[in-house]
């Protein structure tokens, strides 16, 4: 064993507060909020705010509610809300920050002031954001104000209070979906692995494909988690949002893409230009390839925000509206306002696997690079 | 630096040990989500009580925002943490007996009931939504009424219809208001407004006593008459406005003084907004009447004050609860909160045209509960219901929604 160094010493000492706190206050919670949600606490209103109460290991019980329960119809509503809004978000901010990186990065007059008026609705809270936009977006007033002054009708549209949506799906056909989504995904992998001449993954991607269309063809139609159809999809009530969450997020990715392209030596440019390559050419196979690492963060980052997302909903449609709610919302609302502590805290785990889906890989990623270069 | 700040400093100092050894002799703390145009009122009853009791320090704690939800949601962790508050607002009935009495956390305060003769004051019915597990639980202060319809007397006029007496009656007014080209004779604003107008048409179709049966798991919410009041809620729908969610209650009154729509559900803290920030003279600006099918009925709710077991100053806070419940106290709180005194013995001179016929009303009616104020079902309840009416007014599924509520009301433990 090495023997310790003063220089150690010191580095355990200033290390193990924070690592104890982190302990407690991160691990240890999470820790506990998967275990409460494995229990009965809070179903019968008399034992939820006892001063011993009496609670029960129910297992996965408050799961299968979420995803089964009669009640529970705005839990799923509002998972497929998060997919929704993840998706549309991150390619709004991601096209809108892209655009305007390379807008300032053909050093326009006055690029600095540009550079800081795109990113300063970053400086606000998303509560503020909110708010502002919920104004602007009133049925009678800002927005749909807007026509009038180019001489037009003013717009009619409920931005927020819309109820209408589209791109219906039966929950009772998400078995199915998913089942064939990953199919077809692992076909695409199949015919790649063959086509790289991979055998034996080949064979195994192939084969876990066709069990599962074969599920779904022949068991997949008759699985029910529903008694009766329930159809969820993207409702027009979340566009506003995803307009507010990217005006205030597009001037954060645009900051991060201009980083890239300035890392992006001059020679590179110079050398496609000597081979003749056109402007739009020279995007195409020079510098977006060059950017795909900074694509790849900036996913991250907006994927983690939208996924946990609370105060930029709560402040623009409020709490009970659920044509534009999400999961975080509901959390809060199951547990601090119908003392429904265990179910709340499953919905905590489940955002918690959301997240951690998409964190996960990308530290995983970084670790390892790390460990290379070291 | 020089001297005389430094002895300036501590001539305060000084002045202040002495005030605070001086007010030591007493404390309490009252916790409340009163403030702002509310603010008056309480700041009445606090003076009244240092008054009567000049040695105790009130410490007025006030959490603002939601209609209480902000400050429900600090009291909870207080009460959780070990510090309950000396005494806490809240909803009269359910609210407090459906989350803090059946987790066994509130004093039975039957006694000091007895004691006062309040059992005399308050009506029966009042007493009866107090009260549960044998005990009465926390001193009402205030009511306020639900079912009140307000209009515009010119433009009614002006249209040519009458106020509906009956929902039958108000669904072919609409259609008549419809045809002269009113869009949305109805108002609604947000979701909260609307579970406001649901219990109205529920209580205006199932009469008084088809609507405490419903709370007191008699009645199902699947039962075919209660499925059929969802679907005459969902025609009262069709007159409403479709931009309900974005709209706060004073804007959908707003709209009722504009002349956009005919008729607003909504409670009698309305008068206040019409007389005091709209500057509109009752009966002339702004006309109100019973919400249909309710004529007879006063839906009620009641801010109240309980007391927390465990609190640190009990003798100050059962001062400050026997100053509630007194006449004096709810005459000085109500004129200015705009509300009437639950008490039936109240010097009417003190109050407004409005809450003059509301009084009147409170002693002649039959009184139940309201719903979407907390008073007749638990929290559990109400804050999960908001969901079922939203998904109501987007698909019209009057079964779905019956058997959601009925689904809803026995996992909050009074449904059967």
């Amino acid at each position: 064993m090495k023997s310790l160094s003063k220089d150690r010493l010191w580095a355990i000492a200033v290390l193990t507060p924070s690592i104890i706190l982190v302990g407690i206050f991160v691990y240890y919670f999470i820790g506990r909020t998967i275990y409460v949600s494995l229990t009965d606490w809070g179903n019968d209103p008399a034992q939820a705010l006892a001063l011993n109460p009496i609670i029960r290991w129910v297992g996965l019980q408050n799961y299968q509610e979420l995803f089964t329960g009669f009640l529970q119809g705005r839990f799923r509503q509002e998972l497929v809300n998060t997919l929704f809004f993840t998706v549309f978000f991150i390619l709004g901010c991601l096209g809108v920050g892209l655009g305007l990186a390379l807008i300032l990065d053909r050093n326009p007059k006055g690029e600095g002031l540009w550079r800081t008026i795109f990113l300063f609705p970053m400086s606000l809270s998303f509560i503020v954001t909110g708010t502002i936009w919920r104004w602007m977006l009133q049925p009678q007033g800002g927005v749909n104000q807007a026509p009038t002054l180019l001489g037009g009708q003013p717009s009619t549209f409920a931005w927020l209070s819309s109820n209408d949506s589209v791109l219906k799906f039966d929950w009772n056909a998400l078995p199915l979906i998913t089942a064939a989504v990953v199919g077809a995904v692992l076909i695409v992998v199949a015919v790649r692995a063959a086509r790289e001449g991979q055998r034996t993954r080949t064979l195994v991607a192939a084969a876990c494909a066709a069990l599962l269309i074969l599920w779904a063809v022949f068991i997949g139609p008759n699985v029910r988690l529903l008694a009766a159809p329930e159809l969820h999809g993207f409702n027009l009530a979340m566009i506003g949002i995803i307009i507010a969450a990217v005006w205030q997020m597009s001037g954060y990715t645009m900051a991060l893409y201009l980083a890239g392209l300035r890392g992006i030596p001059e020679e590179l440019r110079e050398a496609a230009k000597v081979d003749g390559a056109r402007d739009a050419q020279m995007y195409r196979y020079v510098i977006f390839p060059l950017l795909s690492p900074i694509t790849l963060s900036a996913m991250i980052i907006l994927g983690h925000i939208s996924l946990k997302i609370f105060d930029l909903v709560y402040a623009m449609a409020g709490s009970d509206n659920i044509a534009a709610s999400v999961p975080a919302l509901n959390m809060y609302l199951t547990s601090f306002r119908q003392n429904q502590f265990a179910l709340g805290a499953a919905i905590g785990t489940i955002l918690l696997i959301l997240v951690a889906f998409v964190i996960v890989p990308y530290l995983a990623n970084q670790f390892k690079g790390e460990e290379g270069h070291a | 630096m020089s001297k005389v700040p430094v002895k300036k400093a501590l001539l305060i100092a000084a002045a202040l040990a002495t005030t605070t050894s001086a007010l030591a002799a007493g404390k309490l703390e009252i916790f409340s989500w009163w403030a702002g145009d509310e603010g008056p009122a309480l700041e009445a009853l606090v003076k009244l009580y240092k008054e009567k009791y000049p040695t105790v320090a009130v410490d007025n704690a006030t959490v603002t925002g939601g209609a209480g939800t902000n400050a429900r949601a600090v009291l909870k962790t207080r009460m959780l943490g070990g510090t309950p508050p000396d005494s806490f607002q809240v909803h009269a009935g359910q609210e407090l007996i459906g989350t803090w009495v059946v987790a066994g956390r509130m004093e039975d305060l039957s006694s000091l009931f007895k004691s006062e003769g309040w059992s005399k004051a308050f009506p029966a019915d009042v007493l009866k939504l107090i009260s549960a597990k044998g005990g009465i639980w926390s001193v009402p202060v205030n009511v306020h009424r639900s079912n009140v319809m307000w209009y515009n007397p010119a433009k009614l006029k002006e249209w040519g219809v009458t106020v509906p007496k009956t929902w039958p009656e108000f669904i072919s007014t609409c259609a008549t208001l419809k045809g002269k080209g009113v869009a949305a004779p109805l108002v609604v604003g947000e979701n909260w407004t609307q579970q406001h107008l649901w219990e109205n048409v529920m209580i205006g179709t199932l009469g008084a006593q088809g609507w405490e049966n419903l709370w007191a798991g008699k009645t199902k919410f699947t039962d075919p008459k209660v499925v059929g009041a969802f679907t005459t809620f969902g025609k009262v729908m069709d007159c409403a406005n479709k931009d309900a969610s974005g709209l706060s209650w004073q804007q959908a009154s707003d709209r009722v003084v504009s002349g956009q729509s005919a008729f607003n559900i909504m409670g009698d803290w309305a008068a206040g907004y019409f007389t005091t920030t709209k500057n509109l003279a009752p009966g002339k600006g702004f006309g109100w009447a019973t919400a249909p099918g309710t004529a007879k009925t006063f839906v009620m709710l009641a801010d109240s004050f309980g007391l927390p077991k465990g609190v640190k100053n009990r003798a100050e806070a059962t001062n400050w609860l026997r100053l509630l419940g007194s006449k004096a106290g709810q005459d000085a709180f109500n004129p200015l909160k705009g509300s009437i005194a639950a008490r039936t013995d109240s010097d009417l001179s003190k109050y407004n045209t409005y809450s003059r016929s509301a009084a009147t009303d409170w002693k002649n009616s039959k009184i139940v509960g309201s719903m979407a104020h907390g008073a007749v079902a638990p929290e559990s309840f109400t804050s999960a219901f908001g969901a079922v009416i939203d998904q109501f007014v987007s698909t019209r599924n009057s079964a779905g929604a019956a058997a959601a509520a009925q689904a809803l009301a026995v996992r909050s433990g009074f449904g059967k």
